[in-house]
Order: structure tokens, then sequence, then C-alpha cells
């Protein structure tokens, strides 16, 4: 069935949406006021420019990466270096915004979900700063594969809760922050942690995220005279990729690339590309590209790094995806770690597995745009949360001193 | 006589309805079917069958547990379709299920599926009003109840659109949360029955934490119905499907005591 939802709001196209139980919609309501009330407000974006500025290191760096560069021979390839950024990737852009708008919403108690720990450390951290609450749901497989980000979060005063339910990732950890929230929705705000979930999550997080584009812009024209010919991202639930893409999206001659975790390969249904291999569903409060059976039962996605481990994605990448606005391609488990390697060894700069998937697929995007042009990466998050399942995957060991993985 | 006519015609007007959920495929697919034996025998005027769903957010723990034992069981809508036609002609059934479900199937698809196995009615949770109205639409012209629901956080403008789309009966949740068994009736939850009763033009039923006879009687005095899910669910697993059949007939009688206030203004009947 198609329904008859084009330019409805809370849509982006045929997808978006609000599908969740009746306790919520008040909530929803309320972020959704109180969003539209304190985005243009002054003093609202004076804290948030303060704290960007003062608490998260921005505007984070766009550096050449001359080696990496040299060793594709195509276009020249800049990072967006949010891996700079405090706690160590961009979720903190979205995380302390929503933290402002539930202070001046009078919610006192904070939620997230997380995947690979990135937007749990930064919720916890966004709490910590403002002394509040705060309890972040995680799978219990998640919380074995980012040990050292669950740690982090205690040691912020943040309460983890392991998520047994289904495959214990991030689906079960969403799951039960929405239960929890339904539960607790009188002094909860519930921090999202991507472009996804009911509306009016996907824009309030895009928006958020949207300073990295904005930022890039501006250092385009000062680096390299004008808009970057490609801007390469990796799309979980999509919100670096998203925030990256949006001031650029319709924009001629910005070639716009999202990374899908492709995992064991795309044919043997083990992976987290939803756009690539899933079809329209509904998940999480929202319509989009969703990994499912034929009776629409969820499936477990499956990708090396946590953050990309979900079934889903926000909503506006499932409408750029139908319009042609965006590619969506895939990379694989191993093509990640080997991009992972190649960027430490060559760069100087471990980045995240989620990371990982869209330096892989840079390579190929810089041999077609070929010398002279300008290709930006996204360098979303730092991967020192990583290292544990890298060094597992490529048979590293500490205690053998000089073994080389290569 | 259409499914949401003879779903309305359960609710009796002068006692309350007894409405007793179960999740279609637990604890196996035959046992199941023994558990809708049981609850008919209990006096259970309308069936609720859960289609299980892998990502059940309204759910608590309870029934999330058997859900999820239900697809290991191997409950497609296929098999959902047929339990529910091995009742449909002695009671009125009600579906409960997400959204997914019917997207997946495609509406139209389903909606004819549903009212061949003499499905009454659907309630949706994850659908609200804002979303189903197209929906709304289709059940209607297939005479398949809609249930929309309704929450303690609802505001009056949306008390009110649910009642419009209403075709089957309105389900009241007594409280902010999930399903699951919790001590006593919240007194948001009469407060709530009797905003949507004063309302609505369809039976009201409440449903979520009703877990005693006593919950069940204090309901009753203010609810045309009351939904009885998770404590039933636990029971199964407990002591099975006779032990719970046994613990809803006290639910019955208990019920059966009480006198409603005000009766069903069956408006659309």
């Amino acid at each position: 069935m198609r329904q008859k939802v084009d330019n409805r709001e809370g849509y982006f196209g045929a997808f978006g949406g609000r599908f969740v139980p009746e306790t919520l919609i008040h909530a929803l309501e309320e972020l959704e006021e109180a969003y539209e009330r304190y985005r243009n407000d002054p003093e609202f974006n004076e804290e948030l420019d303060r704290l960007a500025r003062d608490f998260v290191g921005r505007p984070t760096p766009l550096m050449l990466a001359e080696r990496l560069t040299r060793k594709w021979g195509g276009a020249n390839v800049w990072f967006k270096r949010e891996d700079l950024a405090h706690t160590g990737a961009h979720k903190i852009n979205n995380a302390l915004g929503q933290m402002l708008l539930a202070e001046r919403m009078g919610k006192t108690r904070i939620i997230a979900e997380t995947g690979a720990g990135q937007h749990g450390v930064a919720t916890a951290t966004v709490a910590a700063l403002y002394g509040r609450e705060c309890v972040v749901y995680m799978g219990e497989e998640d919380t074995r594969r980012q040990a050292p980000n669950v740690l982090r979060m205690k040691l912020l005063g943040t309460e983890v809760v392991p998520v047994t339910t289904g495959s214990g990732t991030l689906k079960a950890a969403l799951n039960e922050a929405i239960r929890d929230w339904v539960t607790n929705v009188e002094d909860t705000h519930y921090i999202i942690g991507t472009v996804a979930g009911p509306a009016p999550y996907p824009r309030l997080v895009r928006d958020l995220q949207s300073v990295i584009g904005r930022e890039l812009e501006a250092q385009s024209r000062e680096r390299f005279g004008g808009d970057p010919d490609a801007i390469v991202a990796c799309v979980g639930g999509g919100s670096n990729a998203i925030g990256a893409f949006h001031p650029f999206v319709g924009r001629e001659g910005v070639r716009l690339v999202g990374v899908e975790a492709a995992g064991r390969g795309l044919d043997t249904g083990e992976h987290g590309a939803s756009l690539t291999g899933g079809r329209p569903g509904i998940l999480h409060g929202n319509l989009s590209y969703v990994l499912q059976n034929d009776e629409g039962q969820i499936r477990e996605a499956h990708s090396i790094s946590a953050g990309l481990d979900y079934p889903s994605v926000g909503p506006e990448h499932a409408y750029l995806k139908d319009e042609g606005l965006v590619e969506y391609v895939g990379a694989t488990d191993d093509e990640a770690l080997d991009a992972f390697v190649l960027c430490s060894r060559l760069e100087g700069i471990i980045p995240a597995l989620e990371t990982s998937h869209a330096i892989h697929y840079a390579e190929k995007v810089a041999r077609e745009l070929g010398p002279g042009k300008n290709l930006v990466i996204n360098l979303s998050g730092r991967g020192d949360k990583d290292i544990g399942v890298v060094a597992e995957a490529l048979g590293m060991d500490a205690r053998e001193a000089g073994e080389d993985p290569s | 006589m259409s499914g949401a006519e003879r779903l309305r015609g359960a609710f009796p007007g002068d006692r309350t309805a007894l409405i007793p959920y179960l999740t279609a495929g637990y604890p196996t697919l035959e046992g199941a079917a023994r558990v809708g034996e049981a609850f008919l025998a209990a006096g259970g005027d309308v069936l609720e069958i859960g289609i299980p769903f892998s990502d059940p957010l309204a759910d608590g723990p309870t029934v999330q547990d058997t859900t999820t034992r239900a697809i290991e069981n191997g409950a497609d809508l296929r098999y959902c379709l047929d339990l529910a036609t091995r009742f449909s002609d002695r009671v009125p059934v009600v579906f409960l299920l997400y959204y997914n479900t019917i997207f997946a199937r495609g509406a139209e698809r389903f909606l004819d599926e549903a009212a061949g196995a003499g499905v009454s009615g659907l309630v949706i949770p994850d659908l609200p009003v804002d979303e189903a109205a197209d929906f709304a639409r289709m059940c209607e012209m297939r005479g398949v109840g809609f249930c929309p629901l309704i929450a303690p956080t609802s505001s009056d403008g949306r008390v009110e659109e649910a009642v419009a789309l209403a075709t089957g009966f309105v389900y009241c949740v007594s409280v902010a949360g999930v399903t699951g068994v919790r001590e006593g009736l919240p007194p948001k939850a009469v407060e709530l029955l009797r905003r949507v009763r004063a309302k609505a033009g369809v039976p009201v039923a409440l449903g979520f934490g009703i877990g005693s006879p006593e919950d069940a009687a204090e309901a009753a005095a203010e609810a045309d119905g009351v939904i009885i899910g998770s404590k039933l669910m636990r029971l199964v697993g407990e002591v099975g499907a006779e032990g719970a059949g046994e613990w809803l007939r006290g639910v019955r009688e208990a019920v059966g005591a009480v006198e409603k206030a005000g009766g069903v203004d069956q408006k659309l009947a």
C-alpha cells in the first residue's frame, strides 16, 4: 500500500511520520513546540554556540589527507575531523542541542539508547555538564564489544542498562528506551541518537548535526575555493551523513555518497544495509527502509561496527535515495577493517570502524573524480573504542611485540 | 451484520464486557487454541488475539516473552488468521498487532484476509490517530471495527479525533507505560474513562495493568469493557490454560457483581 503522505508535516516525501503509542504523542508535540520556539531564539543559540566552541571544540578542522591522496592517485582527500569533537565523535552535536531543549522543557531526567556507545557517552557527558540524572540503554552484546565506552558513561555518573532481549544490539536498546520513555514521559526527555524515530526527531537531529555541513561549506571555500566535488559518509541511522550532506543536497557538482554496512556481504543477508538491502516498513516510530522478512518481522542486522548494526535508517535518507539525490553503497566488514588499518598507518588517525566504511568506499570515488578534484570524508569518529574488536579480528596480541597484521 | 456492528453489540450495556487477551502461538501453536477455549468457557465476551511482532514496543516483559516464544514456534500471519477462525463464529475476535505487519502484507489484502477469518476489530498500538485516517476508512469499508487507543496524556482534542475514527471500541490505556501487571488501578484511569465516555458513541474499554478481580471490578464500574492481558499470559505460563481460565472465571464473577455507571450510548450500533 502506498499512503498519500507527500508534503505532510513530519514526512520526507513518503517517509517519516509518527508511529508510536498514543502515550508519547503529547511529549512529541511538546518537543516540537519547544524546538520551534527556541531554534531561532538568540539566548538558546548563544548558549549552544558558546558550548559548541568551548566544550565541544568546534569548529572541527578540515584536513588534507596527503598520504591517502598520493596512495589513491585521484582527487585530493580531505577529512572533516569530527573525531576531534569532545567525546570523540559527531554525536555530541546532537546530544548538546537536545540537552539545552530538555532544560527549557523542564525535563529533569535524560534517557538515551546507544550502539557503539558514542551517543551514550555524548549524552552522559551533557547530562553531567547540566547535573541531570541519566540512564542509557545498551544491548548486552554491545556492552561487551564497546566496554571502554560503558566505563566512560559510568564514570560520568550515568546508569548503563544492558538490554538482553533480541540480539542484544542497538535495535533492542531502542525498544527499551522507548518503553522507558512511555513509562516516565512526564519528567523524562529521550535524547535519540540519530535521524530516526518519530517526528520531530529526524528533523531536529538533522538540524543539530548540520553544523558539520555548514562548517564544511565555509572551510571548503577557504581551502580550495569552492564546494567539494564529493562528500562521503557512513550511514547507520545516518546522522553524521545527513549533517555533512544537508547544505549540499541538490547542489550541482557535489556528489553525495552514503556508505552502509554490507557486513559479511549483501548476498549473505548478514549486513546492516537497510537502503540497499531492505524495503519500506515501520520501525521505531517512522516509515523508512527496513530489513525485514516477507511478513514484516524485523531482521537482525549485522556489522562489525556496533554503530552501523541497525536494521533501519533515518527516513530522510529513504527520501534522498528514492529521489536520487544521494548515492547509497556498501562496504563489508573486511573492507572496513582494511581501511581502518590503512588510515591509521598512513594518516596517523585511528578512525572509528563506522567511519572506516566511508574511507573504504572513498578510494573508488577519489579515483573516479581524478586528480585536482576535492573529496571530503566525514571522519565521524575516532576508533579507540574499536581497538579490541579490530585486534581480535586481525589476530593482534599486545603481548607479542612486533607483530604486523597487514 | 458487519464485524464492527457485532463487536459493538458484544458490550451488553447493563454490564461490563470481559475481554481476555492471548498471544497467538503461545505457549505452542495448538496450546494457544486451548487458551482461547478456556477464556471462552470462563465467560469472555470478546477475544483479543495478539499477533506476534519482533519489536513490540508497547509491551512489557511478560507479553514480550510470549511473542518471542510464539515467533520461535512459527506463529505466522496465516496461523493467526486460522486461529481467529476457530473462535470468530462464537465471539467477536479482535486482533492486537503492530502496523508493520499490516504494511508488509498490504493494507487491503490484510483487511480482506482478516475479514475473511471473521475478525471484527483491530487494535494497533503504534498507529495513533494522526497516521490512522486512511486506514480507518479502509477498515470501515470492509466492516472491520477500528479501535483507537487513548492514553492519560491524550488531550481533549485527540480524544475527539480518536472517537471520530472509532468504529469498534475505544481502548483506554490505564497508565502511561507498557503492558504489564500493576498494583491497583491508577486514579487517572477513572478520570480518563469518564472523559472518553462523555464523548464516545462506541463502547469504551480499559486495558493495561489490570491484574486482579478487584482491579477489574473497579474498572467495571466506569468502563464498558475490561481488557486483561499480561496477568493471563503470566498465568498461562505458570499454571496452564485451565488455571488461567479458572482465574478469569473469578474476574467474571467480580465484574458481574458490579453495577456499571451510565449505559453504553449505542449511537452507531
